[in-house]
Formats: structure tokens, C-alpha cells, sequence
């Protein structure tokens, strides 16, 4: 029985070493006084650089940030509606909806990127923050989508029956009985979308007007133009941040569905 | 009987997506049959440049070059994360293990792909502590080539094929490994003809989400790829913001949606058949 694991053993030991060398030399980095990889003493001036010397880059983290809090809303709220209609309901348009929020899902970020660049630039509408809000929105919507219906797929149908016998209206229906009982569904889609939000180089790149940098495309400049260790010290508040997120994200999702 | 609000509930998305995602591709569609203005945009014409461009040597080989890079990317994630699943899976510790696979996943992508430029760059971590033991007396070339692009595309994509192939093998009844070996079957050949044939939707699934991200990849060969690794992501940027040839930049999108369509509804499809295959082959065992 163990000895069966060796292999599996080994190579899992390397798949996790493979995943955080590449941290742990940040975090060393993010230490050190020269501005070259040699090491050559510790220092917080990185970090000091951070904090009270990079304006653009906190502006590019809020930019991020508003981003990512609207368009996932917005997604949130459209794709769980979506999913309601397309869990319970038979209706014209139903297998379109089901197409064209899978494609997304499949096509390389690339192309969703260029086809919403050329359809802005041919309607004249003006690259900003509204258009990444608009990008990021849509390849949102069918993350959500597919997480809400995977958690509509578990819910018993008979009590939609029983609340619209009791003389429930569908308004009802929905505000009291379908979204508080698929609240777990509906959270970790918007936590999702979040994170798939703050994360997106690749679509942002395309539809980002001049001045409307969001934290990756920010740390995309800076790696193309010269890198200064100030992104290792920020490397590090991410890590950070992701892990301290990770595991408050935890325990808000506990509470909520532990109600 | 109740009216029914199905269209009432799927509207809005119905719309947010025909509007930003189905409009847009079938104008990208429009275009690459068009001829290309002078400065960027097209000119309200039929023409088959951007197609006939499409036959050229030098595109050819950036899309088998792309290809190349992007498949022996998913075969290396694939064979590292089936092992690494495998171990999760049977394991006390599973959420821990999973959580420590998560957290580089969740840490920014631009930031994964700066650490290993400070790790392989002329003056980053590798390179220093080889000039500094001596090993080498001038640093070595590690970036702006093909392996450094197949190194950093396993790391960003590796922990999408490991959730996946936990997920399945960890339903996996692991009693069947043990009845193939009573019945003499060889490690390796349990693996092979019971464990793979049960997992393979996980195996699917995981080849999926590298594979296409990674025949996509813009980031990745721009930032750590040199000449020999081009890919079809920085030929269509190139095209886009500084050749400003956009109905090429159309026709190349074009033809990667349609080889990613029909190669995922193809392998859906093998999913099915193959799958009451398996359950044939099990019994036959």
C-alpha cells in the first residue's frame, strides 16, 4: 500500500516544489538591498518603494478592485437569473442561451478579447474602465452561470410547488425561497467571477483605453519596461493577501451557509 | 397551470451575451472576408486576402509551432498532475494538499510569469547562483526560447488539470486495483487498463482547460518566448495594434474558434461513446 504511493509520492513532492520555489525566491528578493539578484543584505526599502512611492500602481489596484466588485455583481446577478430560467423553465430562445454561454467557457480568452475590441472600435465607443467593466462582465456571466445551475440541479423541486400552492407570486417565489436556498451556489459564483476578474490579463489587454490600467496590465508594463523589485515586494503583499483571503473566504462561507 | 417565466428570467443574460459576445464574433466574421483599411479598421468590400494570407509559409509554421508548443505543454501538465491527483486523492490530508495546489493558482498570473523571469533571466536567481558556485563563468540563456514558454505555460496551467483529475479519481473505487492484481495483473497494468479508462473524463476535462488556454497563450510567449516560439496569440496582436492588418487579425481568431469548437464537440463526443465503453471493459475484466 505505500510502497504503491512511492511514485506518486515523489512526484507530487515535485509538483509542489515546482509551485513554490518560484514564491519563495520573490519573498527572498523582496528582502534584499540591491537592485540585483545577488544578495546583499536585508532591507524594507522595496516595500517602503511600495507603499508610499507607487501611486500608479494603487490606482491601478483600485481600478482592479472597482472592477472586479461591478462586474461581478452584475454577472452575479444576471447569470443566477439566467440559470433559473434555463433550470425550470422550457421556453423559445432556451438551447441559444445554453450555446452561447458554454462557447465562452471554450474559446481562448484571446478571442473574446479581439472580437470585443473590433466591435468597440466599430461602434465607435471609447476604450475606459466601461468597456473592461462590459469585457469582464461577460466572460463572468457564464462562469456564474455554471456554478448556480450545478447548485439549482440539487434543489428540490417540490418546495417551489409547495410555496406557489401556499399562493406564493413568482416574485416571491423567487426572493424568499430560490435565492436564500441557493445562497452557496450564488456566493461562490460571485467569488468566482472575482477572482476571475482580478486575475484577467490576457481580454483586459485588448479592451483597456490609455489610462485605464488594471493591476495586470500595470505589472505588465513594468515587466516589459525595465523590472524594478518593487514588483517583488508586491509579489509578496499579493501571496499574502491571496492566502489570508483564502482562508477568510473559508470561514465567510462557513458562516453563511452554516445559518 | 402557472404562466411560464422562463424567457423572463433569461432575458437579461440572453441579451448582455448576444450584445458583448455573439455580435461581436460575427462581426470579427464580417471582417476577415473584408479588405483592410489603410490605417486599421476595413474598407466596406468583399476580398479573400485575409484567408489567402492564411496559406502563407511563415503563418503555417507559427500555427504548427503553436501547436507544438501548446501540445507538449498539456502532455507534460498531464503527466505530472495524474500522479499528483492520485496522491491527493488517496490521501489522509486531501484538503490540506488541495489547498496548497490552490494558492499559486490564485496568485496573479502576470506574477507567476515574473517570478520565473526572475528565476531564468540573464541576472536572476539561476543564473547567479551558478556564476557564484562556479559552474559557469558567463550566465546562461535560459528565457526567450521555446522551453522556457512549455515551463512557465506547466506552471500557470498545472493546478487546472490537478483539480479536475482529483475530482474523478478521487470517486474512483480503488478496490478494482486491487481485485486487477489479485487477478495478476502488473502495477503498471492496472493502472493502464483499470484506473485510466475510469478517470478519463477527468483526463479529458484536464486536457481541455491546458490545452486551449495554452494554443491561445498571448502573455506567456510575449513575455519569457523568443523568435522559435512565435505562437498564434502574438501574431494576431502584432496584426491588431501594430501591422493594423484586422481582417488577418479576424481570419486567424476565426480559425482558432472553429479548430477549438470543433475539437471540443469532437471530444465530447468521444467522452460519450467511450464511456459505456468502459463500463463494457470493466465488466469484461
Amino acid at each position: 500500500m505505500h510502497k504503491k504511493r512511492g511514485f506518486s509520492l515523489v512526484i507530487f513532492s515535485c509538483v509542489i516544489a515546482f509551485f513554490y520555489i518560484p514564491l519563495v525566491v520573490l519573498i527572498v528578493y523582496s528582502f534584499n538591498a540591491s537592485k540585483s539578484m545577488s544578495l546583499t543584505g536585508f532591507s524594507f526599502v522595496w516595500y517602503h518603494k511600495l507603499f508610499f512611492d507607487s501611486r500608479d500602481l494603487w490606482s491601478a489596484c483600485l481600478n482592479s478592485l472597482l472592477i472586479a466588485a461591478a462586474s461581478a455583481s452584475v454577472a452575479t446577478i444576471l447569470g443566477t437569473l439566467g440559470a433559473i430560467g434555463l433550470n425550470w423553465y422550457t421556453f423559445a430562445f432556451k438551447r441559444y442561451i445554453q450555446v452561447v454561454t458554454f462557447l465562452p467557457l471554450i474559446l481562448p480568452e484571446i478571442i473574446i478579447g479581439v472580437s470585443l475590441l473590433i466591435f468597440f472600435a466599430g461602434i465607435h465607443f471609447k476604450l475606459s474602465l466601461l468597456t473592461i467593466f462590459i469585457a469582464h462582465t461577460t466572460f463572468n456571466i457564464p462562469f456564474v452561470m455554471l456554478i448556480v445551475l450545478s447548485r439549482l440541479e440539487e434543489f428540490d423541486y417540490s418546495i417551489l410547488e409547495a410555496a406557489r400552492d401556499l399562493g406564493a407570486r413568482e416574485i416571491d417565489t423567487l426572493f424568499k425561497v430560490i435565492i436564500p436556498l441557493s445562497m452557496p451556489g450564488i456566493i461562490s459564483g460571485f467569488l468566482t467571477a472575482v477572482t476571475l476578474s482580478l486575475e484577467d490579463f490576457v481580454i483586459t489587454f485588448f479592451v483597456a483605453g490609455p489610462g485605464s490600467a488594471t493591476l495586470p496590465l500595470y505589472v505588465y508594463s513594468m515587466i516589459r519596461f525595465g523590472v524594478s523589485p518593487v514588483i517583488n515586494a508586491l509579489s509578496v503583499v499579493i501571496i499574502a493577501a491571496t492566502i489570508i483571503l483564502a482562508f477568510s473566504t473559508k470561514n465567510i462561507y462557513k458562516y453563511i451557509i452554516g445559518r | 397551470m402557472k404562466r411560464s417565466y422562463g424567457a423572463t428570467y433569461s432575458a437579461p443574460v440572453a441579451l448582455w451575451i448576444t450584445f458583448f459576445f455573439v455580435i461581436p464574433l460575427l462581426i470579427i466574421c464580417c471582417y476577415s472576408f473584408m479588405a483592410k483599411g489603410l490605417y486599421g479598421g476595413v474598407v466596406n468590400r468583399f476580398a479573400l486576402d485575409a484567408y489567402t494570407a492564411l496559406a502563407n509559409a511563415a503563418f503555417i509554421r507559427v500555427t504548427l509551432s503553436t501547436l507544438w508548443i501548446s501540445s507538449i505543454a498539456t502532455m507534460v501538465t498531464i503527466l505530472l498532475a495524474l500522479p499528483a491527483a492520485y496522491f491527493i486523492a488517496r490521501s489522509e490530508h486531501a484538503t490540506v494538499y488541495l489547498f496548497l495546489v490552490i494558492i499559486p493558482f490564485w496568485t496573479n498570473f502576470l506574477i507567476r510569469i515574473y517570478a520565473w523571469i526572475a528565476i531564468l533571466g540573464n541576472n536572476g536567481f539561476l543564473n547567479e547562483l551558478l556564476l557564484t558556485t562556479g559552474v559557469v563563468t558567463a550566465p546562461i540563456q535560459f528565457l526567450y526560447n521555446q522551453y522556457a514558454v512549455i515551463v512557465v505555460l506547466v506552471y500557470t496551467y498545472l493546478p487546472f488539470a490537478i483539480l479536475p483529475l482529483y475530482a474523478t479519481i478521487e470517486k474512483f473505487d480503488f478496490s478494482l486495483l486491487e481485485a486487477a492484481r489479485d487477478l495478476g495483473a502488473t502495477k503498471f497494468q492496472s493502472i493502464v487498463k483499470v484506473l485510466v479508462p475510469n478517470i478519463q473524463s477527468g483526463i479529458i476535462t484536464s486536457v481541455l482547460f491546458v490545452f486551449i488556454p495554452s494554443f491561445g497563450a498571448y502573455a506567456v510567449p510575449q513575455l519569457v518566448g523568443g523568435r522559435d516560439s512565435v505562437m498564434l496569440g502574438n501574431i494576431i496582436t502584432r496584426e491588431l495594434t501594430v501591422t493594423r492588418n484586422w481582417p488577418l487579425a479576424a481570419s486567424i481568431s476565426v480559425v482558432i474558434t472553429l479548430i477549438t469548437t470543433c475539437g471540443v464537440l469532437l471530444f465530447m463526443r468521444l467522452q460519450k461513446s467511450k464511456s459505456s465503453h468502459v463500463v463494457l471493459d470493466g465488466r469484461s475484466l
